[in-house]
């Protein structure tokens, strides 16, 4: 079963007039310089990375039109279940960039107090839900948040992000099926960046499209070129209001490409050709934009290198900032894993607090 | 005052809190017009409507993860499993999830779900209707797991477990359901979570035990009186978090400890039971901590009487422990 692609901005630089979101010019070049930064603070990590600063990272490199298209098209009352790649829909939902990088190293301006590997973060304020490492784990949580929401009457809708690999899981199927059973306010937002670490997304999945599973829950699925920033916006921006306005789910799936490796830990040339990374380099999302911008005399060389320049700088003095922080305190490690601490903890607690305990 | 079964008491608390906090929501396979096949949430549909008492698809890791996500947005839900039995499906949402949400957001993302659940053997249900997983959901950090014995813990447990901040795994020991009847306080009432019931007193032995077997211990501690022995006999009530300083006390008055439980025995919480006791009491003990459990296999159908302990059993521990 295929489904179309729906996509806006078309090879000619033009935009088809049926899906242009019709966003002024400051508006296109606030996307295209978000889609930059998300670019330059991968660049960052990894660096930092491989400087052996921080331990892991999880780039988003080749997915920034899916990340700023479908992460602007969220309202702030919006709630947002992210996988561990979407730090690009963190930051445009209003996650502090210091919070972000403060994870990364883990240390006492993490406010998870490094309590999870990197790319883990959250934010109750901004109602951005824990990240967790099993996959797809978010998906039924997603639904049961948007069932308390439809239960009071309230207008939020519920974005929850995974990836190809994760439409294999359990748990993408049980929330899929609550979901259509429950009409629920949700937005399932499959990344389709073609590959679960090295496994293809034809050994996930027989269909030809992810979104085409969503008729089989009853309710509508949409395929996106994820690598067209105001398709992805138009396409995200109609499933929110379907579901705030008790049009039930929506399953996207945003046809995109991983242009690195799947983490800091591996080694993508074991499972990619050159040629298939090539073909898909020449539709960067962020080359593809830039060129519509300049078509639009929205952009020109100086522009796009100081807005990249700017970037950089943003997230060099992030990092300065937060790298030297204090390691978390020991007790801290006990912490939390109840609202108040029981006596077995306690006697754990003062195990960390003793000189040479530890 | 009022007397009722065990699934009566169950079904009071859950009446009586829906109606004191709008909050409270229930889901589970079969709870709504059916009421439950144990009849634990038997009228809540009719009473609190389909919004509030949910019947789900048959999806156990969907039932779980739905009362997480609506946990996370400000619902008390309970979530019913049919039989603990299928609990298994679920198990990643709650090991990884549920039990982790407050920890790994630092406080940010507390997940205060109870997982209600009919546990154990004793009505002929074979191993798929009769398993005590209870040592999984002990052994995984942030987790609370409770499990009464009597009606009126049933009752007040449970409200405790529907108002606690933290995720509670609620063990239900189904082979009580009917068979057990006693006297319930009406309207609000509450057993606090984390502290354990003195069943009976006793200077000789301590039998520590938790939900069906609470009753057998209550049975071989009659007939060990009867040859001068005194057992006294601790409902744990909460397992996770103990109340240690109860198991202590009691066994620093008798110097001798049997730990009773149905689940199997190897890696089972009486482990963990007679470690804390040689830890915290071992100048104390006058003989080896004795365990009294099930077996190391699958539950069984036809040998099930043989598979859960009784008094003879108990009482072969107890006398070991006197005779060491
Ligand atoms: C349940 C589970 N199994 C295995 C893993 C190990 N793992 C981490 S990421 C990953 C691939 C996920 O691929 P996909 O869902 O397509 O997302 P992507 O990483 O491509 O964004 C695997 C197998 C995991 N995190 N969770």
């Amino acid at each position: 079963m295929d489904q179309q692609l729906t996509v806006a901005l078309r090879d000619d630089g033009s935009v088809d007039p049926g899906l242009d979101p019709g966003l002024d010019g400051e508006t296109l070049r606030f996307l295209f310089r978000k889609m930059v930064f998300l670019r330059a603070l991968d660049e960052k990590a990894l660096n930092l990375q491989r400087a052996g600063r921080i331990g892991f990272y999880i780039g988003a490199a080749g997915q920034e039109a899916s990340e700023i298209g479908s992460g602007f098209a969220l309202k702030p009352g919006d709630w947002v279940f992210p996988s561990y790649r979407d730090q690009g829909v963190a930051l445009l939902h209003g996650y502090p960039l210091s919070s972000l990088i403060a994870q990364l190293f883990g240390n006492r301006l993490d406010a998870t107090k490094g309590r999870q590997m990197p790319n883990h973060w959250c934010d109750r304020s901004r109602r951005i839900v824990s990240v967790s490492s099993p996959v797809a784990t978010q998906l039924p949580q997603a639904v049961g948040a948007a069932y308390a929401a439809k239960m009071r009457g309230e207008k939020d809708a519920f974005i929850a992000y995974f990836g190809d690999g994760g439409s294999s899981t359990g748990e993408f199927h049980v929330a899929m099926n609550f979901a259509g059973v429950f009409r629920t306010p949700n937005v399932f937002f499959c990344s389709n960046n073609q590959y679960a670490i090295s496994v293809p997304v034809s050994r996930q999945t027989a269909t030809g499209s992810i979104a085409a599973k969503a008729a089989a829950y009853g309710f509508r699925g949409i395929r996106v070129d994820g690598n067209d920033v105001l398709a992805v916006y138009r396409v995200t921006l109609d499933a929110l209001e379907l579901a705030r306005g008790g049009g039930g789910p929506t399953l996207i799936e945003a046809v995109t490409y991983r242009m690195g490796a799947h983490s800091t830990s591996d080694d993508p040339t074991r499972y990619r050709s050159a040629e298939e990374v090539e073909a898909w380099r020449k539709k960067d999302p962020v080359a593809r934009f830039a060129s519509h911008l300049r078509s639009l005399g929205l952009l020109d060389d100086a522009f796009e290198e100081t807005i990249a320049e700017e970037a950089r700088e943003e997230v060099r003095r992030a990092v300065a900032e937060c790298e030297s922080a204090p390691p978390v305190p020991p007790e801290s490690m006990v912490e939390d894993v109840y609202a108040e601490m029981p006596w077995h903890l306690s006697e754990q607690r003062e195990w960390l607090r003793q000189p040479g305990g530890r | 005052m009022a007397t009722m079964t065990f699934v009566q008491a169950i079904h009071d608390a859950l009446a009586v809190e829906m109606e004191r906090d709008p909050r409270v929501v229930l889901l589970g396979e079969d709870i709504g017009k059916n009421g439950g096949v144990f009849r634990a949430t038997e009228g809540l549909w009719a009473r609190f409507g389909p919004a509030r008492v949910i019947d789900t698809p048959l999806a156990e890791a969907g039932i779980v993860g739905m009362a997480i996500g609506m946990a996370l947005n400000g619902l008390r839900p309970v979530a019913e499993i049919q039989f603990a039995d299928f609990i298994y499906p679920a198990f990643d949402q709650i090991v990884s999830e549920l039990a982790k949400f407050r920890y790994r957001s630092a406080g940010q993302f507390p997940a205060p779900v109870v997982v209600r659940t009919p546990s154990g053997g004793g009505i002929k249900g074979g191993h798929y209707h009769s398993q005590s997983p209870e040592a999984y959901f002990i052994h995984t950090a942030g987790l609370k797991v409770a499990m009464p014995s009597t009606p009126a813990d049933g009752k007040g447990m449970l409200a405790a477990a529907m108002r606690d901040p933290d995720p509670v795994i609620f063990l239900e020991p189904k082979a009580l359901y009917r068979t057990v009847k006693g006297d319930v306080p009406e309207g609000d009432f509450v057993v606090p979570l984390g502290k354990a019931r003195s069943v009976r007193s006793g200077e000789d032995v301590s039998l520590i035990t938790y939900g069906a077997t609470v009753h057998v211990a209550e049975e071989a501690a009659a007939i060990a009186a009867e040859e001068g022995i005194g057992v006294d006999v601790i409902d744990l009530r909460t397992l996770w978090p103990l109340d240690i300083d109860a198991v202590v006390q009691s066994v620093e008055l008798t110097g001798r400890a049997v730990v009773l439980h149905e689940a199997p025995r190897t890696c089972g919480f009486g482990a963990e039971l007679a470690a804390l006791i040689q830890e915290k009491a071992f100048l104390h003990l006058k003989a080896p901590v004795q365990r009294v459990t099930g077996f190391d296999t699958p539950f069984p159908y036809a040998l099930e009487k043989l598979y859960i302990p009784d008094a003879r059993r108990v009482l072969d521990a107890v006398r070991a422990a006197m005779n060491f």
